[in-house]
This record gives C-alpha cells, structure tokens and sequence, in this order.
C-alpha cells in the first residue's frame, strides 16, 4: 500500500451531539486511511463510535443535533460540509454502506428490484427495462439462487441472509470504491453469518471494492480485513496491519480484545473478557480514556494521550507502549506455523 | 389476488353476525322504553281495548323475540317493512335521505384530506419548527371545537350575515348538482374540522416516524434526494397510516350527522333516526340502524382491501 494514494484519508474527525451546553462528543480526533482496494476493520465495544463514525463519512446523522469537526478527503474532495448535492452524488454510488439489520434497513413497501433500480435511475440515467437487467445482474452477482423472483420480492418474503444479500446488492450496484459494513452480520444465524463474510470478502477482492467492515467481533476482521483499528470511547486507540496485531498488539485494550477470542487451542474454556465499562460520553476522562481498565496503568496515564506512529503500518494510543509486551491471539510461534 | 378474494369472503361471513348483534341489541333497548307507538296512534282519550287492537294489528303483542326473528326475517328479504308514523316503506325513506348524508360526509372527508394531508406533510418535513408548532396547534383546536358549536358559528357568519350559503334544508343532488352542494357546504365544513386536525396529525407523527427510520437512512446512503425520499417512499408508507385514520374518521362522521344535521335542519339519515327513536317509530329506527352498519362494514371491508394494495404485508397475515 506503501506509496499508493489513499482512498479515503480521515484526520481530526470528532462527532458531537446534541448542541448547546448539553452537548456531548461522541468520537474524538479520528485520523485513518483507506487505501484501494484495502479491506480496514474497525473494532470496539458498544458505544466506542463506530457506527457514528460511518455515518459521519457519509453524512447521515442527523444534521439538526449534529456536529462534526475534522475532515475526511475523498477522491480530492472533503466529505465534511461537502454540499448536500454533492454528497448525495458520492452516497451509493461512490462510497455505499450497508446496516446490521437488513429487515427494518429496508423499504417494507417496495421489492428488492425497486429499491436496487431507483438506486442504478439516481446514478445513472438508466430506462425501466435497463434498471432492470442491471438489477438482476447485481442479485445474481451476490450469490442470490433465482434473482428475477427476488427482484420482484418484497423485503418480508426473503430469509434474513437472503435480504442482507439483497442490502449488498444495492450497496454495490453502482460500483463504489468503499463499501462500509456496519455489523452486516450480527443479526444473522452463524452459517449465514460465515457465508456473508465469504461474500463480502469476494465481492471486495473481484471488484478492487475497499472495505470498512465495522463490527465488535474481531474473529471476523482477522478473517477479513488487512488492517485493522481498534476503537475505545470514542477514539481510535490502535491502527495496526491484522497479522501485526494478532502477534503483537501494542495497546492493552487491543490485546484484552484479542485474548478473549476463542482459539482452536482452548475451545471450551471461560474466555478472559475485560473486566469494567465505557466511560460514558458525559464523564469522560481527561487522561487516559482506558485507564480505570487497564492493568498497566501507571504515572503519567492521567495525561491525554495522543496516539504514536511505532512504524510505517503501526500506530498506538499509549505512552507505555514500549514498556510492555503484550499477548496476543497468538503466539509467534502459532503465527509462524 | 388469492389473498383478497379469501378476505373478502372473510368479511362477509361476518357480516350477518354483526348486523344480527348490532340490530339486536337496538331492538332490545327500544323494548326498555316505557310506552309504545300504539298510545301515540291511538291519540288522547283512547280506550284500552283500542289500544289493544293497534298492538294487535302491528303485532306488537307478539313476545319480544318473535317480533325480532319476524323483523329480522323481513331485513334479510330486503323488507324494512313500513314507518308506524308515515306509513311509508322504511327502505323508500332511507333511500331518498341517505344520498343528503352522504354528501355531506363525503364533503367532510375532502374538506379533511384535501386539508389535512398538505399539512401533515409541511409539519413532518420540518418538524419542531414554527410552522409545525402552528400545525399541531391548529389539530389541537380542530379536534377539541365541539362540531355543533362549530356549525352554529358558521351558519350565524357565512348564512345569516354574510348570506353566502342557504342557513337550513338540503336539495336532492339528481334534481339540482350545484344547489345541493352549496347546502352541504356548511354541514360539510362543520365536519371537516375534527377530520382537518385529526388527518394532519396522524399524518405528521406516521411521516416523522417513517422519515427517521432505518430505511429511510438506507435511502439517504444510496444517494436519494430528499424529494424523492419523501414523496415516493414516505407518501407510500404513509398512506397505510392514513387508511386508518379515513376509516375511523368516516365512522365518526357518520355519527356526527346526528348532530349537524339537526341544527341545520337537514332531512338526512341522522335527523331520520332522531325523530323516530323520539316517536318511537321502531321500523324506522331499526331500519336506520341496519343501513349504517351495512355502511360502516363494506366501508371497512373496502378500507381492508386497499391495505392489501398497499402493505404487501398485510395480504400475508
Ligand atoms: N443521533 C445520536 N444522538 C446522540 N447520541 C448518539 C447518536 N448516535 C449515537 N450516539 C451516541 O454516540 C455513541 C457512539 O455510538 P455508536 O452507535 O457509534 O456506537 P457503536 O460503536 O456503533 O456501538 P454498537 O457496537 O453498539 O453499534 C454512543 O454513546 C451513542 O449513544
Ligand atoms: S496510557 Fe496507561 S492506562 Fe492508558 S492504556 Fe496505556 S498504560 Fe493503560
Ligand atoms: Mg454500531
């Protein structure tokens, strides 16, 4: 990736809500690429601002009760405060993103070919009859056994995997250069689950599609992604190439993640979770966000941390960084093998 | 299509129970009321053996349950048999006032979505702004202003001062189209009032729901204008709220007739059933009764059709 221009270049993006002197920020000093083509995990518990942070790119939260600071360069253009208009023309057509639950993520009221045409009519000046053919492509293309029947089917005539396929369809008929995955698979059943995951990771690979596949399982990105970054209250803690932070992960937070993955070794035993919770938006701390968890807390983790370039492909969120080794999901010899 | 003619079959076969219960019920509560036709007949001074005869002779005599299966037989053969007072069939009354009420109903129903609807949707397209806030305002004062009060408010300012519409009386809408609609103006208006507020409202909290729901945000990630959000996928949605809200409203308005057509003196199906029920003029108010619930089911059966139409959903349940 080294050289290459990246695709997407996000700096100093912090979301806030609400406005006023009730106002809470939701995401802090949020600096990532996406090179082409690259697949990018983002992972974190529940309310660290992964969704928020997609929906930023994209400009979808609500505009009245929203803030956004920083910037987010696409194709030479700043999707913050990038004019409506001119959004919209980037939206399902250059950058496209998909939702975790594909039933309510889609319009009960119309079929699965309406909703993929008016998606093809928006971007491209298509006839009926064209919108058509391209839609059915695009059903077949996802792995979908009898596209003419679902192209003529309503949401709720499809099974779960069935419409979150038809959902990747959508998002990809134009051909975007970044697809964003927000937790496409956590309302479907484990095979389907597995099945998705192959899809998307095909789909990425056939058309040159970089991914930015947001979940809270990092089994998944390991099966995935390339890169990966860890996010915690809000900030990204750690940007790390995948085999990298399996090994070797340089943040406590990241290596209490990874610990707690079931490894092939050890099925069946308790599985270390991080003990504690997020800080809530309201009482964040100044210092350190992970402090009151973390295990090697220490002087000078009451300071804000900024986040440090280790080397070409590695960045952590800790001042300690270099007084620890961590565990990871592996050891250097399971990596090795 | 299946679906529909197996829902349509469906409702019908509910609708002999319910016009037996609903007609049932009504027959037994005019059998409460002290005193019968016979006293009114048979004038002052009558004597009880002429009373007796008249009870005969309308078979009044007969048990309660016997009159009612006769009756109802009757009903079933399309015979409403005749008015106590007038002695005219009950069927030839309510066919020629039923097409008054009903112009003034479907009056009051445009007035409301013609209304309503733009409303609805420039709230819902901003809401908490000030136009929103004046919106609900208005539905609020539109739902709470009692319709008779309203009506009186209008024929004292637009029939008695201004003499822009006539103040009572309604003309047959075959014999004279213009005439007729200017009589149901002001009933019509007096109406619309509950349904404007009442339409506007539902529209605006089913519109804010639908426009910040997931796939509306779906929508929006795809690069839809918010035009073509709105007036494709929102009105869509938005109209299975709205069938609702019509047959609720047409039931009530059906009812409020009683009221406004007493005060503007129309002979129409709810002053029909007023001066009747007060004569005790059973026949006709039976007959009254049997017409408006047949009214209300095909109205909710079309109403249940349409949903099918328009919610692929429904037609599955
Ligand atoms: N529209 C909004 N208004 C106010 N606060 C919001 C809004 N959207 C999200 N938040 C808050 O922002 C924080 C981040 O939420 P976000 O949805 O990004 O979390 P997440 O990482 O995607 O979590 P999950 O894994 O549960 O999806 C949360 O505290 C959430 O309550
Ligand atoms: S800065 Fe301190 S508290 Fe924070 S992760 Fe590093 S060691 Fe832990
Ligand atoms: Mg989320």
């Amino acid at each position: 990736m080294a050289g290459a221009e990246p695709l997407l270049s996000v700096s100093g993006l912090g979301v806030f809500f609400g406005g006023g002197p009730d106002e809470v920020q939701a995401t802090k000093d949020i600096d990532f690429a996406v090179y082409p083509g690259e697949r990018v995990g983002i992972v974190g518990e529940s309310g660290c601002g992964k969704t928020v942070t997609g929906l930023a790119l994209l400009g979808l939260l609500p505009p009245a009760t929203t803030r956004i600071v920083g910037s987010a360069m696409f194709e030479g253009q700043n999707l913050i405060g990038l004019s409506r208009d001119r959004l919209r023309r980037v939206r399902g057509r250059k950058i496209s993103m998909i939702f975790q639950e594909p039933m309510s993520a889609l319009d009960p009221v119309f079929t699965i070919g309406q909703q993929i045409g008016e998606t093809i009519r928006t971007h491209f000046g298509a006839s009926k009859a064209q919108a058509r053919e391209r839609a059915i492509d695009a059903l077949a293309s996802v792995g979908i056994p009898s596209p003419a029947r679902v192209h003529d089917s309503y949401p709720h005539q499809l099974s779960g995997g069935m419409r979150q396929r038809a959902m990747i369809a959508i998002a990809l008929v134009c051909e975007p250069r970044l697809l964003i995955a927000d937790e496409p698979t956590t309302a479907l059943d484990v095979t389907i689950q597995a099945q998705i995951i192959d899809l998307l990771l095909d789909l990425s690979t056939r058309n040159g599609t970089a991914l930015l596949f947001i979940t809270h399982d990092l089994g998944v990105i390991a099966e995935t992604c390339t890169r990966m970054l860890t996010m915690y209250a809000g900030q990204v803690v750690e940007d790390a190439m995948v085999d990298d932070a399996l090994v070797r992960p340089l943040h406590p937070y990241t290596s209490g993640l990874l610990r707690s993955l079931p490894r092939l070794s050890e099925r069946g035993t308790v599985l270390p979770s991080i003990a504690g919770r997020v800080p809530t938006l309201r009482d964040m701390p100044t210092g350190c966000r992970f402090a009151e968890r973390c295990a090697h807390r220490q002087v000078g983790c009451d300071q804000a941390q900024s986040i440090a370039r280790i080397d070409a492909t590695h960045r952590v969120r800790c001042h300690r960084h270099a007084d620890f080794v961590l565990p990871g999901a592996l050891t250097e010899r399971e990596a090795a093998a | 299509m299946r679906g529909q003619s197996r829902l349509i079959g469906r409702r019908l076969a509910q609708i002999i129970p319910v016009i037996v219960l609903a007609t049932f019920v009504v027959f037994g509560l005019l059998h409460l009321v002290p005193g019968d036709i016979a006293f009114t007949l048979a004038g002052e001074n009558a004597t009880d053996a002429r009373i007796a005869q008249i009870r005969e002779s309308y078979g009044l005599d007969r048990p309660f349950l016997v009159q009612y299966a006769s009756w109802l037989w009757n009903a079933l053969h399309f015979d409403l048999s005749r008015s106590y007072l007038s002695n005219e069939p009950v069927l030839n009354q309510i066919l020629h006032r039923f097409p008054t009420t009903l112009l003034i109903v479907c009056g009051a129903l445009s007035i409301s979505l013609t209304i309503g609807i733009p409303l609805g949707i420039l709230a819902a397209t901003k809401p908490e702004s000030r136009l929103d806030a004046a919106v609900t305002s208005l539905a609020s004062l539109g739902v709470a202003v009692p319709n008779f009060w309203l009506a009186m408010l209008l024929v004292a300012t637009f029939a008695l001062s201004l003499n822009w519409f006539p103040a009572t009386g309604a003309v047959a809408f075959a014999k004279d189209p213009a005439k007729s609609i200017l009589h149901a103006a002001l009933p019509a208006l007096a109406l619309a009032a509950g349904g404007v507020a009442e339409v506007a409202r539902q529209l605006r909290s089913g519109l804010i729901e639908i426009l910040s729901s997931q796939y509306v945000r779906t929508l929006h990630a795809k690069g839809l204008s918010p035009a073509a959000i709105l007036w494709k996928h929102g009105l869509k949605n938005v109209s299975v709220n709205l069938l609702t809200v019509i047959g609720l409203l047409v039931n009530r308005l059906l009812g409020a007739t009683v009221v406004v057509e007493a005060v503007f003196a129309i002979p129409g199906m709810g002053s029909l059933i007023v001066h009747a029920a007060i004569n005790k003029d059973f026949p006709v108010v039976q007959g009254v009764v049997l017409a408006m619930v047949v009214v209300v089911i095909c109205m909710n059966l079309l109403i249940d059709i349409l949903y099918t139409i328009l919610d692929p959903r429904v037609a599955l349940k």
